[in-house]
């Protein structure tokens, strides 16, 4: 059926009788003075807000339109529909490419996957120019608006719109083989009441020419841009915007199809004051001679009205019974009467129990359908946990026989167990305490043991408490290790708890391949906190528990099998050959970088402050598994508004942390003369003279077999062998003192979302130093780096030089920290400490090394054959066995 | 003889099976994808099977005749990934001509042979054009979704290269499927529109595009309907859906590609969903089955296999084919 369609990801018809289609202008530089603003200076981000808005308040074609003298149009036009495209809640409408650039035109509807409509063409430089343009926009495949313009000019008469208006659409049809339904003619919508007669009849002819349109050029559409025909009044939003109403409803009436106006700037006809419509239908239809002057004097009296009033909160929920408020205070995470209201259930029920029981564990399960239904996020779930402790301690003291402090969630004797805990050498637990209250949300009670946990204890308390299941967190490396471990002791000591894995390194891969195969019982990777919950409660539930652990085993026993297919599958080259085969760096062409000074710097109570600005704020939000990249997420369709919430909260307490100082950032870097030996070491020297050895350092190689011609790296290949002086840095650093005192504090409160906040805060400003400081190594202590770069820049590690962190991709190997904290004499600079698991403690820590060459760059080792392993053992003076064990998912055999 | 046109009115029309599937069977070696004279080149070619064409002419030939012996009315050309753009990947861009010409000659050679043998069934080459594994209208960064690997430009440049060599070596119809994002289809037809009329010629052309999961989208995240309004300028003799799905699940999709055309209806979809060790088990029964369900509500025009189907699905579609009659093409207004 032959009706106008566009597309963007999805379409857009206009049927016959269909309603006026609103085109969005607010990104359109003429049309917004904001915009054009953003667009000058570059602020991209924003500009696609703008476009977003617009779409969100209705617009179902966007017009951008870029045309600023300042900038490069095709290059802009190009960058900003690239970026839209990404935005699916933007790029679901068509675009409208409008630039009086017919080259800005081209290269914006060579950016859209949809059909788009071109804006515009038209008989200004005669046929051949217009039928050039009009046969690229077919094969571009867009719809095209043409403006009443010929060779004599804009079209400012009734008989000169029609006239052009009939001559290009005669044209298209027959020597540029559009459809007639792909042609919209904008008829010139030009500004009245600017006092010259000659512009009175310009609202009146438009409509005229619309009319006529419609009635002689089937098939063609119509469309013009609306707000021009008032600007005479701009400054004065109350006329304007009853100019534009108006207008359109005769316009409309006439046929107009579509347009490009502000929706916030269009009214509803019947709602224009009497008085002043039929002053504004005076101008517009040109009633009378004098219809501009009366309008002008008649329109000072709207000046600077209101546009809108602003209607005060309602605290309509507090008159409802006192389950309906405690069930809105627990939803909507609010703190301010959960003692009172609690005190008044505790009355009416009498037994403090049933009142955790009912109306509270109620409301939570209302918490928790929600969050299961993805209509609440994690943010606003930890905050309905904390109403909910709360109200607990609130009942504590009637509570006649007190729990420990470490359960959360029902209070039921019989109320089914989770036992959490982050095991032994690993202080990382952001991730396991958002497990916990998203349990203890859905009814479950829940016992948390802590970081550093013992196998003995987890295994001692599950046995006492009659624990129902068993969750191990962990996020370094070595963790994965331990929880082999405990599997390992459940089976000895024959245990039947289901077992849960779940923390950034473990993977389904390794729980099926390493872990489950120690345990008889169900051992379960749980992904994230979302998933916990189906999780739990399929194994807990007596209809559900046989099936789900079926279908676990059955799963995991094919990832095993794939797995060993993959590892069979998987060719490592000899060690001998992986170094002859090295990442080589030509020492003469691109000699090493000479340090400005070396030896060790020290950075006591780094002024918090000087870090903000460094941090990346994109792991924040994953850390509340929130998906998306700051700074978009604030305005993200889902979790925008959430993320909007948490940030704000956030940036409260970092004006806090920073104010009055909660916690103490200290730092140390070292650059010392270093060279590497053997292929793989690198030695480090105490001065100039190298004759000193200060330390050794041993990096890993890539093994696994490459296509000819592609190096296998090591960390060394950055640093140039004996005979060449070069240099190596390292670095350790944390934000995480007084983090522990604090989150104490607000744990006593019952505060756990205040307590996980700060947390994730202390780990974005430890990496903010991490990168702070390895600007300072760059631009002062090593001092190859001239300009500074920007926050973006650092993100994207658009530097010269790498900072690899042992434990990480580039140097799995954490055994090496224990030499890099020796030669930094870290501990004593910067109290951090290593964990039996070699985790720095406190958690908001990190440390590395710095290569300096602008070769060097970031990779992965991945998995390494036997004799690498017995290679490492022999060089560190320990057993292969031991080597294997902390590297366990290095190992390729 | 009869032109596919007249062919197309009369019956419905089998398209041939999946290339790849067919190749993997051969256990070819990493030497056999090492055309003369690039025994020492630097990067692993095996997997980068257009160049079979150049160094094992007779397995790609060999394969034409098994789908052109199990019914096949069209053939298409080994030139999926044959554009400079898709074969830098293995540094082998500069081949991109010759794989294209070499390929169809291979399954014209194949044609001539069966339409020698039953006059009356006439069989065709098509040019294969994939989607290329650089996108225009997706950022392969995550962290700048501005960021484009390929321009529509270079799109255009390299598709067009292809287009002249398949229709220098004589296809008699250009297929650009797999379509995952419309703005490299648009980039290809762009360049077809182009060669079209320089050669002030043309041949019929396919469109199929690939629908990824349940969503109901394209990768690039278009519905199919959008789709089909984006691909209104182009004038074709059929639109269609393959790949990524097997036929069950592409229900939903004809249907609204059938409801919405004007053109004629093709569907080669994969030999079901592949399984956990990502393999492909449905039969070619089963594959018959469900096709010829889309065929008795007189949905198609044009059937055959993609991902995992082999001579067997395809004689199995054949034999369907027969059993009904071709959708009826809507008027064009």
């Amino acid at each position: 059926m032959s009706i106008p369609t566009y597309s963007g990801l999805e379409p857009l018809r206009i049927f016959p009788g269909s309603n006026f289609v609103n085109i969005g202008e607010r990104t359109n530089v003429t049309g917004s003075a904001a915009f054009r603003k953003l667009i000058k200076n570059g602020n991209y981000d924003e500009a696609v807000s703008v476009a977003r808005q617009q779409v969100e308040n209705g617009a179902q074609v966007i017009d951008v339109n870029l045309d600023e003298g300042m900038i490069d149009g095709v290059e802009a036009m190009t960058k900003f529909l690239n970026l839209i495209a990404a935005e699916p809640d933007i790029a679901r409408v068509p675009v409208m490419v409008d630039s009086s650039k017919f080259a800005v035109v081209e290269a914006g509807l060579k950016c859209l996957q949809g059909k788009g409509i071109a804006n515009s063409i038209s008989l200004k430089e005669g046929e051949a120019e217009f039928l050039r343009q009009a046969k690229i926009i077919r094969r571009l495949g867009a719809a095209t608006v043409v403006m009443c313009f010929d060779e004599q000019g804009q079209a400012d008469t009734f008989e000169r719109r029609i006239a052009i208006a009939k001559r290009s659409y005669d044209l298209l049809i027959r020597s540029a083989g559009f459809a007639p339904h792909d042609i919209i003619i904008d008829a010139n919508i030009l500004t009245v009441a600017t006092g010259m007669a000659e512009h009175d009849r310009y609202a009146i002819d438009f409509i005229e020419g619309v009319r006529w349109i419609k009635q002689n050029l089937p098939g063609a559409l119509t469309s013009g841009g609306v707000s021009n025909v008032s600007f005479s009044f701009r400054g004065n939003e109350p006329v304007r915007e009853a100019i534009h109403t108006a207008f359109l409803y005769h316009a409309i009436k006439a046929g107009l199809d579509m347009g490009i106006v502000n929706a916030g700037q269009i009214g509803v006809y019947d709602d224009i004051p009497k008085d002043l419509l039929e002053h504004v239908e005076d101008v517009l239809l040109a009633r009378r001679p004098d219809a501009t002057e009366r309008m002008v004097s008649f329109a000072e009296q709207f000046k600077g009205a209101p546009s809108a009033e602003v209607v005060a909160a309602q605290a309509a929920w507090r008159e409802g019974t006192v389950e309906e408020r405690l069930k809105h205070a627990l939803v909507h995470g609010v703190t301010d009467y959960i003692e009172a209201d609690t005190e008044e259930a505790r009355v009416k029920y009498v037994d403090p129990v049933i009142v955790i029981e009912s109306p509270l564990m109620a409301g939570m399960s209302v918490v928790g359908d929600l969050f299961g239904s993805g209509k609440m996020f994690l943010p606003q779930v930890v905050k309905s946990a904390r109403v909910m402790k709360r109200a607990v301690a609130y009942l504590e003291p009637f509570l006649e026989e007190k729990k420990a402090g470490q359960v959360m969630g029902s209070m039921k004797s019989d109320a089914k167990k989770v036992l959490l805990a982050t095991v032994k050498g690993d202080v990382h637990d952001i991730g396991k305490n958002i497990v916990g209250v998203i349990l203890a949300c859905n009814g479950w009670q829940v016992i948390d043991l802590g970081v550093m946990v013992q196998s003995a204890t987890i295994l001692k308390t599950a046995r006492e408490m009659k624990v129902d299941i068993i969750g191990l967190s962990g996020l370094i490396t070595p963790s994965l290790d331990e929880m082999v471990h405990v599997a390992k002791e459940m089976e000895r000591e024959g245990f039947e708890t289901p077992l849960l894995i779940g923390g950034a390194t473990t993977s389904r891969v390794h729980t099926a391949v390493k872990i489950a195969p120690h345990y008889s019982k169900p051992v379960v990777h749980v992904i994230d906190a979302s998933r916990s919950v189906p999780v739990v409660s399929n194994l807990l539930s007596d209809n559900e528990r046989v099936r789900f652990e079926g279908e676990v085993k059955e799963e995991y026993e094919k990832v095993r099998t794939q797995y060993e297919g993959h590892q069979r599958e998987k060719e490592y080259v000899p060690l001998a050959e992986a170094r002859e085969k090295k990442f080589v760096i030509d020492w003469q062409a691109e000699p090493p970088v000479v340090p400005k000074s070396t030896g060790i710097f020290t950075y006591r109570n780094f002024p918090l402050d000087k870090l903000v600005p460094y941090i990346d704020w994109t792991p924040f939000f994953m850390a509340w598994e929130l998906a998306g990249k700051y700074p978009n997420i604030l305005k993200d369709e889902v979790v925008g508004a959430e993320a909007t919430r948490l940030f704000n909260d956030a940036q409260k307490m970092l004006d806090r942390i920073v104010k009055e100082q909660w916690i103490q950032a200290h730092g140390v870097a070292g650059i010392w003369p270093a060279n590497t030996v053997d292929h793989d070491d690198v030695e480090l020297y105490a001065d100039a003279s190298r004759s000193k050895v200060l330390g050794r350092t041993h990096a890993m190689r890539q093994q696994s077999k490459k296509a000819p011609g592609v190096p296998y790296i090591a960390l060394s290949d950055f640093i140039a062998p004996k005979g060449t002086p070069d240099f190596i840095g390292g670095f350790a650093v944390s934000a995480g003192h007084g983090v522990d005192e604090r989150v104490k504090r607000f744990e006593a409160a019952q505060d756990d979302y205040s307590a996980i906040l700060l947390k994730a805060l202390a780990d974005r400003l430890a990496e903010a130093f991490a990168e702070k400081l390895h600007e300072i190594a760059r631009e002062e202590l090593w001092g190859y780096e001239a300009s500074p770069l920007t926050n973006e820049q650092l993100i994207k590690e658009e530097y010269q030089g790498i900072r690899p962190a042992p434990g990480y991709p580039a140097c799995p190997d954490h055994t090496e920290k224990p030499e890099l904290f020796r030669l930094l004499d870290a501990t004593k600079h910067t109290g951090i400490t290593l964990t039996e698991g070699l985790a720095m403690s406190p958690a908001a820590a990190v440390s590395g090394w710095y290569f300096a060459h602008p070769k060097s760059k970031y990779f992965g080792i991945g998995r390494v054959a036997k004799d690498q392993i017995e290679s490492l053992a022999q060089r560190k003076g320990e057993s292969a066995e031991w080597m294997e064990r902390w590297l366990g998912s290095n190992l390729g055999y | 003889m009869k032109t596919l046109e007249q062919l197309a009115q009369e019956r419905i029309l089998v398209l041939d099976g999946a290339m790849g599937t067919m190749i993997q069977k051969l256990g070819l070696t990493e030497e056999d994808f090492h055309p003369k004279g690039m025994e020492d080149h630097k990067i692993l070619l095996k997997g980068n099977n257009e160049l079979l064409s150049l160094s094992r002419p007779d397995a790609i030939r060999t394969i034409h005749e098994q789908y052109l012996a199990a019914g096949a009315d069209i053939v298409e050309t080994n030139t999926f990934s044959a554009t400079s753009i898709a074969q830098a990947e293995h540094e082998c861009s500069h081949l991109a001509r010759e794989i294209n010409l070499e390929s169809v000659r291979l399954a014209k050679e194949a044609c001539a042979k069966y339409t020698a043998m039953d006059p009356s069934k006439p069989r065709f080459v098509a040019g294969a054009i994939g989607p290329m594994n650089k996108t225009a209208s997706l950022s392969p960064d995550v962290n700048d979704p501005g960021f484009r690997a390929v321009t529509f430009d270079q799109l255009v440049t390299a598709y067009k290269e292809q287009v002249e060599a398949l229709l220098d070596a004589g296809a008699d119809i250009l297929l650009v499927e797999t379509i995952f994002d419309t703005l490299n289809a648009k980039a290809a037809f762009f360049a077809i529109d182009e060669v079209f009329e320089a050669r002030n010629a043309r041949v019929p052309l396919m469109c199929s595009v690939t629908i990824t999961d349940a969503s109901g989208r394209t990768l690039s995240g278009q519905t199919i309907e959008a789709f089909l309004i984006s691909m209104q300028h182009v004038q074709l003799f059929s639109m269609g859906l393959n790949c990524a799905l097997g036929a069950a699940q592409m229900r939903p999709y004809l249907e609204v590609i059938a409801e919405q055309s004007t053109c004629r209806v093709s569907i080669y979809p994969n030999a079901g969903l592949p399984d956990q060790m990502g393999e492909y088990r449905e039969t070619p029964e089963v594959t018959a089955k469900l096709v010829g369900e889309f065929m008795a509500n007189g949905w198609v025009n044009v059937v055959g296999g993609c991902c995992g189907t082999t001579p067997e699905h395809i004689a199995a579609l054949a034999a369907e084919a027969k059993r009904h009659a071709p959708r009826k093409q809507p008027a064009l207004i």
